[in-house]
């Protein structure tokens, strides 16, 4: 077990190494144009651009403005916008992370929760009815782009049934902390919750329904019925533990997606201040350093995850961790 | 004649198929006393493993058709609801399998499952129905029992994994133990010592076994009696001994030409059936053995009852002296 | 006395009197099964009535709408009912600021479905832009499997060094989120276009959202593909090819391809699902499809601020990417239960 941790780690440095790179890269060796005039926006000075080249080293060797840009954005925090007359990025991001996180962690577990009880659901109701709605509903919600699905869901509840008690507490688009006042925080957060999960549950509903009805095909299900357990306690403990195995394979590669563009594009359409609305205000403005920060942060923050479930599926799956 | 353990009466077992109504089982009736070992030896397709699953209701497929009557100590079980069937299964009557690799559930210990089975009849807490796993591994010569029990399936060798598997069938202390095939799977070593602990089991337990297998040598070693079948159907019934110093049906001899002799002039070529088994939906209106059968003449085309004396009975249109005389002949010839 | 019994019949030959029919080729036989299945069936018409009615954008706009999409019609009228009606009045609502453009008329040819801000016919931009979106999503589904083909097959079946390499690369590329991936890339080249030595593509162009999504997505396939390569690697059919000396091009082509070719067609489908809904979240974000040109996420992007106003600009494209994709994702499973109804491959 130990030496999966380390071995699990030392890949999650390894990518994230990697991604840096590629991040780099992309944003500083794609041929075509400047960097320096792409890092300092529209209109910028010469007084500007000098000090981005200087900044980021932009004559000096790749490795070189590897390393600067690196330093800029996880030592000494001191990356600056352009556009935005010298803001401080770092300290944006960081700020705008707790909106995010709330999100995409009520989210995840709207996810899981939402898709077990439906996978379980279709796969003990086999073809009948309950199954098939299920199932075209899921199908469905895989079919919706999120930020669409978002502004509808606006569009119902801010506006043109916001007057009815069922969306009357639906508060206005914005989003409150916490601490600031922890019912405001929920009622803000349940619609965006749903919203972004929709997605991942018709997907994921589908295929735990797959995955429950083969594993009830296989061998040692036929032991259990043969024991004389009851046929809920054979979907619910030996099917469903074995398949929630694959489910959590799966998750960590969906998380990313989720993070990336579904909390993105969430934010944009509630109105939440958070990373993803940080970075489509600078795809906007052009604001690379912002993007350059987000998309960093982000990404290692997947990168993460990952390893975290990984770890997770070591435990669920007895069979990996002699691996 | 007092009443059997285990009594079938003209089962039938049907699936609806696209190629039209598959007879897997046609008309068998068997007993099984207590203290018996009771051996069903036939190919892939014969009808052993779906008789015997239908036996505790273990057919799930909606398209299957069960017919016939199966008393186990005078109670019917065709028919029963599946919540009256899992009060039977696991207490009454166990099962184990082929292969215990894929048979036991793979991310739980093998302790944690055979205490889900005892707890699920028996009413014990948790600390002793470990106990008892405990107990049941050291039983059928599982090495430091307090260890395995919290091993998984895998980290277990075959041969430990399959004594699990019996501990755990054995744990509610059933009356009849069915045994689909258990050395199949396992090292010729490891088939000895397992037959032997199933031996072993009658006695101590006092659990009838019936043991499915295709292998003539397994029924040698523990069976007192054997069933031999083919297309679903019975074409032998007959003690240890005799079905080897006198079967009495042209299968049965093909079965043993093709175990390769220990003593005697070693064989040009293993005797084979010719043929190969029949497709269940497209069978012969007569005698299912017929096509490969070398002795076939016309009567082959009406289907052969099962007939004989008190503990052998063979289904053939030949008579007696015949089949003896074409028996002896098959001795003398050279392979 | 018995009669002896009659000569034996051939060794081997079964009673039966019945005919087996001949065999069918796979590729007939997953026809003939996608053929039976009526959901996907049922898709395949719905996409190929969407594609000819979006191919159709220009017959419609000119002969049936007789509008432009492209141009800014702000002052424009129509007759509605009887009367003359100007396609975007001054808003009423709130502080009388902003316009509030003509509703859906629900006449065809005459601003079916309204139009957005700038006087646009909704009806026709959405024919248009389903031009792209369509265009957007196939062309890079082709690139996404060809690439991820080319890749897959070149580090499953030579292995070693080359494989790792290839493999280390598509970890960090699949580790990358997706969106964020193609965000940046996008940001990067949307701006100045791409120049690279003979190859230049404008800024504007739509073969850069194309190239963009059909790259982010090739770990996506290549790995199912190099796991399937080399998993074929150690079946015997290839063993034995390599035991008789067939050199290695001939059974990639003979026998490894052909497998392979299987698991692309079905990811044709469900790839150009998820590359459709990629599309219009970039467009949404204005860092895919480009102005002058539409695609149905630039047209849900175009409604946002409409969205409690006049929200059939923002509904309507997306009605037809949810038809669209929906279609997409059943013909899929249609198409993999047709090739493999036994497939282990996890797909989604």
């Amino acid at each position: 077990m130990l030496s999966l941790l380390v071995r699990r780690t030392a890949q999650m440095l390894f990518v994230m190494a990697g991604i840096s790179i590629l991040v780099f890269l992309i944003f500083f060796a794609t041929p075509g144009s400047d960097p320096a005039s792409r890092i300092a926006g529209r209109n910028a000075s010469p007084e500007v651009l000098a000090a981005v080249r200087h900044d980021f080293g932009l004559d000096r060797p790749l490795p070189v403005q590897y390393a600067l840009m690196m330093q800029h954005l996880f030592i000494t925090h001191d990356l600056t916008s352009f556009v935005n007359r010298g803001q401080r990025v770092i300290p944006e991001v960081i700020e705008a992370a707790p909106v995010t996180l709330s999100l995409v962690l009520g989210a995840a577990v709207f996810w899981v929760i939402g898709s077990i009880g439906i996978g379980v659901l279709a796969a003990a109701t086999r073809d009948s009815v309950v199954d098939r709605l299920l199932m075209a509903a899921g199908l469905i919600g895989i079919s919706m782009p999120v930020y669409w699905l978002g502004e509808i869901v606006n569009l119902v509840t801010q506006s043109r049934f916001h007057d009815t008690w069922l969306f009357s507490w639906v508060p206005p688009l914005g989003y409150t902390a916490f601490t600031e006042d922890p019912w405001l925080w929920f009622k803000t957060l349940l619609l965006p919750w749903m919203t972004l999960a929709i997605l991942y549950i018709g997907l994921y509903g589908r295929v735990l329904r797959a995955n429950l009805v083969e594993a009830m095909q296989e061998d040692y299900i036929r032991t259990a019925r043969a024991k004389g357990l009851s046929e809920s306690r054979i979907l619910l403990h030996h099917a469903l533990r074995t398949s929630l195995i694959a489910f959590v394979t799966l998750f960590g590669l969906d998380f990313g997606a989720l993070v990336g563009g579904g909390a993105l594009l969430t934010e944009v359409v509630f109105g939440l201040q958070g990373v993803g609305k940080l970075t489509y205000d600078a795809l906007r403005n052009l604001d690379l350093p912002v993007i350059m920060a987000t998309v960093m942060y982000a990404s290692f923050f997947v990168v993460f995850a990952n390893a975290l479930v990984d770890i997770t599926y070591a435990t669920l799956d007895p069979r990996v961790r002699l691996a | 004649m007092e009443g059997a353990l285990l009594d079938v009466r003209d089962l039938r077992v049907s699936f609806r198929t696209e190629r039209g109504l598959l007879r897997a089982v046609d008309t068998i009736s068997f007993r099984v006393d207590t203290h018996e070992i009771v051996g069903v030896v036939g190919e892939s397709g014969s009808g052993k493993t779906v008789s015997l699953m239908s036996v505790m209701g273990l057919i799930t497929d909606p398209n299957a058709v069960i017919e016939g009557s199966i008393l186990y100590k005078g109670r019917e079980l065709v028919g029963l609801s599946q919540r009256q069937l899992r009060s039977v299964r696991g207490s009454e009557i166990a099962m184990i399998f082929q292969d215990p690799m894929t048979a036991l559930t793979p991310v739980y210990t093998i302790g944690w499952q055979i205490e889900e089975q005892i707890r699920a009849h028996l009413d014990l807490s948790r600390t002793q129905a470990r106990r008892r796993a405990i107990e049941l591994l050291g039983e059928v010569g599982i090495a430091d029992p307090a260890s395995a029990v919290d091993r998984f399936p895998h980290e277990l060798s075959g041969g430990m994994r399959q004594r699990a598997f019996i501990a755990m069938a054995l744990s509610c202390k059933p009356s009849l133990l069915i045994a689909d095939e258990p050395t199949t799977a396992l090292d010729v070593t490891v088939q000895a010592q397992i037959l032997e602990l199933l031996g072993k089991l009658r006695r101590d337990f006092g659990s009838s076994i019936i043991i499915v297998t295709h292998d003539l040598g397994v029924v040698a070693e523990i069976a007192d009696r054997v069933m031999v079948m083919y297309a679903g159907r019975i074409v032998e019934r007959v003690s240890k001994r005799d079905i080897f110093t006198r079967p009495w049906h042209p299968y049965t001899w093909g079965l043993h030409d093709s175990i390769p002799p220990l003593q005697g002039k070693k064989p040009h070529r293993l005797p084979s059936i010719p043929g190969s088994p029949p497709s269940l939906t497209s069978l012969p209106p007569g005698c299912a053995f017929s096509p490969r059968c070398r002795y076939r003449f016309d009567r082959c085309a009406e289907r052969p009852a099962l007939e004989g004396e008190e503990g052998h009975a063979a289904a053939c249109h030949l008579s007696l002296e015949e089949r003896a005389r074409l028996y002896a002949s098959r001795r003398r010839e050279a392979p | 006395m018995t009669e002896s019994p009659p000569a034996p019949s051939e060794p081997g030959q079964a009673y039966s009197g019945r005919v087996e029919p001949p065999a069918m080729g796979p590729w007939a036989r997953a026809l003939r099964l996608l053929a039976a299945d009526r959901a996907a069936m049922l898709s395949l018409a719905l996409l190929a009535m969407i594609t000819a009615l979006c191919l159709a954008a220009p017959l419609y706009a000119t002969y049936v709408a007789h509008t432009d999409p492209f141009v800014s019609n702000v002052d424009g009228e129509i007759t509605l009912r009887g009367k003359r009606v100007p396609v975007v009045q001054p808003s009423t609502e709130g502080l009388g600021l902003g316009s509030a453009p003509l509703g859906p008329t629900w006449e065809i040819g005459n601003f079916l479905l309204g139009a957005d801000e700038q006087g646009r016919d909704i009806a026709a931009r959405l024919l248009y832009g389903g031009r792209n979106s369509l265009l957007i999503a196939g062309a890079s589904t082709v690139l996404c499997l060809v690439l991820a083909a080319l890749t897959g097959l070149v580090a499953g079946f030579f292995g070693g060094f080359v494989d790792t390499v290839i493999s280390r690369v598509l970890d960090v590329l699949w580790a990358f989120p997706i969106y964020l991936l193609a965000i940046s890339l996008s940001i990067v080249l949307i701006t100045k276009g791409f120049d690279i030595g003979p190859i230049s593509i404008s800024a504007g162009s739509l073969a850069l959202p194309i190239l963009i999504i059909g790259i982010v997505y090739v770990p996506y396939v290549a790995r199912p593909i190099r796991g399937q390569v080399l998993s074929l690697k150690e079946s015997e059919f290839v063993l034995a090819a390599t035991a008789l000396g067939v050199p290695a091009q001939r059974i990639l082509l003979r026998d490894i391809l052909p497998h392979v070719m299987t698991t692309l067609i079905v990811f044709v489908p469900l790839l150009m699902a998820i590359n459709m809904l990629t599309e219009s979240a970039l467009s949404f974000l204005s860092i895919g499809v480009q102005p002058p040109d539409a695609s149905w996420g630039t047209i849900i992007q175009d409604g946002t601020n409409l969205i409690y106003t006049r929200p059939m600009v923002a509904i309507a494209p997306g009605i037809a990417i949810v038809l669209t994709v929906l279609s997409l994702n059943l013909l899929g499973d249609g198409v993999r239960d047709a090739l493999d109804p036994r497939s282990k491959l996890r797909l989604r």
